[in-house]
């Protein structure tokens, strides 16, 4: 018998197709490890049809779609399983919402959000599928978003 | 239109209807401000002047336009006499100018000074230029001068010239004129260019751009040059600016085979860009410009306060 890298989980959510080596930013993304008691399981660079794909199991919390979609700017292909009694529920595809407050950081040093103000850094999403994002302050576009993540 | 309690922080927060209206508003203020006709729709309203980065024409402007709609000014041109110097945030100082006044202007030398400003405001903010991002008021004022000289915008041949790399006014420029569909053509240094982002955002827009190096054929059909001084605060490295510095110049000669209706405008201050001799001619209209500053500046602070003639 074939036997699992990690294990099946009874109740919770299943997050596929991470793009390899993003699964430890997702969890920050997510601030899962903080924020719940639960068992979380990773699982990184697995074969798939596509190539390879981290994986990201939390045992018994549901989240919900406005807690994972801001994901889809590190790994837009993720798609989100919700599992009870073993069986996947409801399954979607991430996707960005309109504004990313507080989990980058913006890469212009001259930018105000960048100095000692009560602000979270905030960015407006000018496109949801490749992604691309700027900066709410300075307007400046984020290249290689998961180098700003902030970690 | 009412603009009443709106800030003004990028002129890209505005549509095309927005910014004819405003232009409209402004020609009437143009009697005010040059003192022929008195109003004093300010009147028990005060400005708040925060400038923390050096400023003439701006400030002196906002200035003038205050006293003229006959409202009162506080504020400061010289950051280092503020709490700024002890390390308070930009957030508090701005909650201390709301409570003290009834609208906002500020320049400040990071990006996003203004933007963030507006948040902790519930007065208008009126972005004055912050660091090399945006200058809106600026590009009011461009705009008005083109309007005033070449009687509309849409469809002018616009040259933007010199520093388009760093400088603040053109970034905005660009965008405001490709919404107008004019055809722009960007001449500069090869390592001082339009950024990438800012040509991608006009030619989305509809406009036709050209990109050169070379001035003197690009300038023979043009119906307005803009000028802009090579800035040397905004260079991270000197040896760059030596480089590029003095690299056009306008003079008469240059100007012998133009368009006879060519404008020239300049945001000023200028060094050695355009000669003086070039001041005589019918092309200068620079000084007309800075001087439009004013009138855009009375309609924006009576369209924002709500208080209008």
């Amino acid at each position: 018998m074939k036997s699992l890298k990690i294990p099946l989980i009874k109740n919770g959510t299943v997050i596929d197709h991470i793009s390899a080596g993003n699964a430890v930013k997702v969890i920050y993304i997510l601030q899962v490890t903080q924020s719940l008691e639960s068992v979380v399981s990773v699982a990184m660079n697995v074969k798939g049809i596509l190539g390879k794909k981290d994986i990201l199991k939390i045992e018994n919390r549901e989240l919900a779609r406005r807690e994972v979609d801001k994901i889809a700017l590190i790994a837009p292909k993720a798609t989100i399983n919700i599992i009870r009694d073993y069986k996947v529920i409801k399954k979607h595809r991430v996707k960005l919402p309109d504004e990313i407050i507080g989990i980058a950081v913006c890469p212009n040093p001259t930018c105000i959000s960048n100095y000692k103000e009560p602000v979270e850094s905030r960015f407006i999403v000018i496109d949801k599928e490749i992604p691309r994002i700027k900066c709410y302050y300075c307007e400046r576009e984020l290249e290689e978003i998961a180098d700003k993540i902030i970690s | 239109m009412n603009f009443k309690g709106k800030d003004i922080i990028s002129i890209r927060d505005f549509s095309k209807t927005e910014i004819n209206f405003i232009l409209k508003y402004a020609k009437k203020m143009i009697p005010y401000a040059k003192g022929e006709k008195t109003t004093d729709i300010l009147h028990g309203k005060v400005l708040s002047s925060l400038f923390f980065e050096p400023s003439t024409r701006t400030r002196l402007s906002f200035e003038s336009a205050m006293n003229r709609l006959n409202g009162k000014i506080i504020g400061f041109a010289d950051p280092t006499a503020t709490s700024q110097k002890k390390g308070e945030s930009l957030a508090d100082t701005i909650r201390m100018a709301e409570a003290y006044s009834d609208i906002i202007v500020m320049r400040h030398h990071l990006e996003g000074a203004a933007r963030l400003a507006a948040e902790f405001s519930n007065v208008p903010v009126i972005n004055a230029g912050d660091g090399a991002g945006r200058h809106p008021t600026q590009c009011f004022l461009d705009l008005f001068t083109i309007l005033l000289e070449k009687k509309k915008i849409d469809g002018q041949n616009v040259i933007l010239l010199g520093d388009l790399k760093y400088g603040r006014t053109v970034h905005s420029l660009a965008y405001a004129l490709a919404l107008y569909g004019a055809e722009l053509t960007f001449v500069s240094p090869k390592n001082l260019q339009m950024p990438k982002e800012i040509v991608s955002e006009c030619k989305e827009l509809g406009a036709n751009i050209q990109s050169t190096s070379k001035l003197d054929k690009a300038i023979r059909n043009a119906d307005v040059l803009y000028v802009t001084r090579i800035q040397k605060e905004r260079f991270p490295d000197a040896e760059e600016y030596n480089q590029v510095v003095g690299t056009y110049q306008i003079n008469n000669e240059l100007l012998n085979n133009v368009n006879e209706n060519l404008i020239i405008m300049h945001p000023l201050p200028r060094v050695t860009e355009i000669s003086p001799e070039v001041d005589q001619t019918d092309f200068a209209v620079y000084f007309k410009q800075a001087f439009n500053g004013v009138p855009i500046r009375m309609a924006l602070l009576s369209l924002l306060t709500g208080e209008t003639l």
